[in-house]
């Protein structure tokens, strides 16, 4: 019978093809859509990633990471002073203002990092060495820097351009996770950061900080908090808490979530549809082998067995077209596209799911069928 | 055959009434059908049109629920069985031709004839011979792989014969095998059904509106304003 259940299926090319384009269709739109969304999010917390380090400490208030509440300077020392902490290093985080020789301007972010330890650096690098930026003037750039102040011809190693009237040299072009707002990132030592920016009470944006191996992280990032009063985060606690905030305050929660919501519907509803309308169209065959004496309970497994079939084919191939079109975008850079693990497994029982169900609304149909039908 | 008729019936029908919808626009389509039928017999079915008559066979298939009465078939009493029970013992002992022919588009005619037995759970390879075997019954030897769209109406009823035929059922049904088929088709349907399907184990009903078509029966019965009015035998140019 499993037989038959396929060949009825495929038998019908125009049939199956629509139905499994319908599918297809559905399967695509929800990937891409989610694809998409979890890119921007992994992008706004990009500026906590590119760094790499297991405990953010700042104000207690911060909502998201470009949000920079300076704290005290003390706060180094007071971090490190807490036990179970292995290492704590300042950084700075500004946003400030590039001049370039052919005098156009461009709003960076400047990253300062502690000098002896350069914690925070970007792990991986494009041109040059990092090191150098502990020499005079010295400075390196993320990629989209390149990208978005002149190109490669404009911005490259041993390129010399202002900030704040002082000189910085380009020694180094590092590659990084593109951001959200996609601010182009200068790195330097903290000692010289805080020289390139104009005087503030206080300067120190973040600490960061290390957890003695054997103690867990999150009871350190609690220690820190109860003993010194600042807000203290994992690094994925505080990239979900990015990403909440982008989320409520951006409206792309709102608008990127209702596309995946509605695409999910529409996607599942069309899912669902064709399969149904695929049924009812072989009511007739299904009658006829209900007449011939096959039981309701073979007729369900037949149905259940089109509706997985061509349900993980539309699953395959749309995943498939899915993936093309992400390796395309993401490859240009223009979209951010991150297929995960988890979205692909919830498409997948959200197309299981309702493959299950359209099939058994088919299946309750078909148990009502009176075979009688055949006759007429 | 009229030995036949000493023995029980293979198909006892007895006082069946079926109406259709509620209230103002119920109809009673049966009311009180009296019926036997015998083994090795064909027995024709004649009557207006929206009579009831394929209501009927649905009711001697056990496929339509009715309101009153009995049905025996093979000394079965059908409106006693549970619903998967009913289709189980129709699987085992009923064929069926229809006029659609209700082939399945999608496979070959010797699987289209294979399909009743594949539903007895017998295996696929010995299902297609048996198959095959039926096929050339009907004359079909070399169009066993051909799909239903690709052979002739007359050729299609042939096939369908053969499906219903094939798990060897005590009772054929058939309702209008030839409306959907020219005279000459017509005529030749009949003759393998009445050469291949006529059987003396074996009880076949025919409903049909074909007055060319009645000579091939054994006894006609007519059914008029939802009750058998009339059973006769048909008498055959040169049958006694
Ligand atoms: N499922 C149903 N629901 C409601 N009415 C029905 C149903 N099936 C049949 N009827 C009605 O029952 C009556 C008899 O129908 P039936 O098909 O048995 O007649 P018939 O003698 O086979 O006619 P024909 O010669 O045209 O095939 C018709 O009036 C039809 O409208
Ligand atoms: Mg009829």
């Amino acid at each position: 019978m499993n037989y038959i259940a396929l060949n009825m299926l495929f038998g019908d090319r125009a049939k199956y093809l629509m139905l499994l384009c319908g599918l297809t269709f559905a399967v695509m739109l929800i990937v891409q859509q989610g694809s998409i969304f979890w890119g921007l999010m992994i992008w706004s917390q990009s500026s906590i990633s590119n760094l790499n380090v297991p405990i953010w400490v700042t104000d207690p208030g911060i909502a998201q990471v470009d949000e920079v509440k300076p704290i005290a300077d003390t706060s180094v020392d007071r971090v490190r002073s807490v036990p179970g902490v292995e290492w704590a290093v300042p950084l700075y985080k500004g946003l400030l203002r590039a001049r370039l020789s052919n005098g156009e301007y461009h709003q960076i972010i400047l990253a300062g990092l502690e000098s002896s330890s350069l914690i925070g650096r970007p792990a991986e690098i494009l041109e040059g060495r990092f090191e150098d930026i502990l020499q005079p003037d010295a400075v390196a750039l993320d990629q989209w820097a390149v990208e978005r102040m002149g190109g490669p011809d404009v911005m490259k190693v041993g390129t010399i351009f202002e900030l704040n009237d002082r000189l910085a040299r380009v020694v180094a072009i590092a590659k990084t996770q593109k951001s959200f707002t996609n601010i182009p990132v200068v790195y330097t030592t903290y000692e010289r950061a805080i020289r390139y920016v104009p005087r503030e009470r206080r300067t120190l944006s973040y600490v960061l900080a290390k957890a003695k191996d054997g103690v867990p992280v999150e009871e350190v990032t609690r220690r820190i908090h109860e003993q010194t009063g600042l807000g203290a985060f994992t690094a994925e606690e505080f990239g979900w808490k990015t990403i909440g905030w982008v989320l409520k305050n951006t409206g792309i929660g709102i608008n990127f979530g209702t596309t995946i919501l509605l695409g999910f519907i529409v996607g599942m509803a069309i899912a669902g549809q064709t399969f149904y309308l695929f049924t009812v169209e072989n009511l007739r065959q299904f009658g006829a082998l209900k007449a011939m004496g096959t039981s309701t309970f073979t007729l369900a497994r037949m149905i259940l067995l089109q509706a997985f079939t061509v349900g993980l084919t539309g699953y395959g191939v749309g995943i498939g077209l899915a993936t093309v079109f992400g390796f395309l975008t993401a490859r240009s850079g223009g979209l951010p596209f991150i297929e995960t693990w988890q979205l692909l497994l919830l498409v997948l029982v959200g197309l299981l799911a309702i493959c299950t169900f359209s099939a058994l609304i088919s299946i309750v149909k078909l148990a009502r069928l009176e075979p009688a039908i055949v006759f007429r | 055959m009229m030995d036949s008729q000493t023995q029980p019936a293979a198909v006892r029908a007895r006082g069946i009434v079926k109406s259709f919808g509620t209230g103002d626009t119920q109809v009673t389509v049966l009311r009180g059908i009296d019926l036997d039928i015998y083994l090795g017999e064909m027995l024709l079915l004649v009557g207006e049109s929206g009579g009831g008559k394929t209501t009927l066979l649905s009711a001697i298939a056990g496929i339509l629920d009715i309101d009153e009465g009995d049905i025996n078939v093979l000394g079965v009493p059908l409106s006693g069985l549970p619903t998967g029970k009913r289709t189980t013992f129709r699987g085992q002992t009923m064929g069926f031709i229809y006029q659609q022919f209700n082939l399945l588009p999608a496979l070959t005619a010797a699987e289209n004839v294979a399909v009743p037995l594949l539903i007895q759970k017998i295996g696929r390879s010995d299902a297609l011979e048996r198959a095959q075997r039926m096929l050339d019954r009907v004359g079909l030897n070399d169009r066993a792989e051909f799909l239903p769209k690709n052979l002739s109406v007359g050729q299609q009823q042939r096939v369908a014969i053969a499906r219903a035929l094939v798990n060897e059922p005590r009772l054929l049904i058939c309702d209008e095998p030839t409306a959907a088929l020219d005279g000459p088709n017509g005529q030749k349907i009949m003759e393998i059904l009445r050469e291949v399907g006529r059987s003396p184990s074996r009880c076949v009903i025919v409903v049909t509106h074909d007055s060319r078509i009645f000579h091939f029966g054994d006894r006609m019965a007519h059914l008029t304003d939802g009750r058998i009015v009339s059973i006769e035998p048909i008498v055959r140019e040169g049958t006694a």
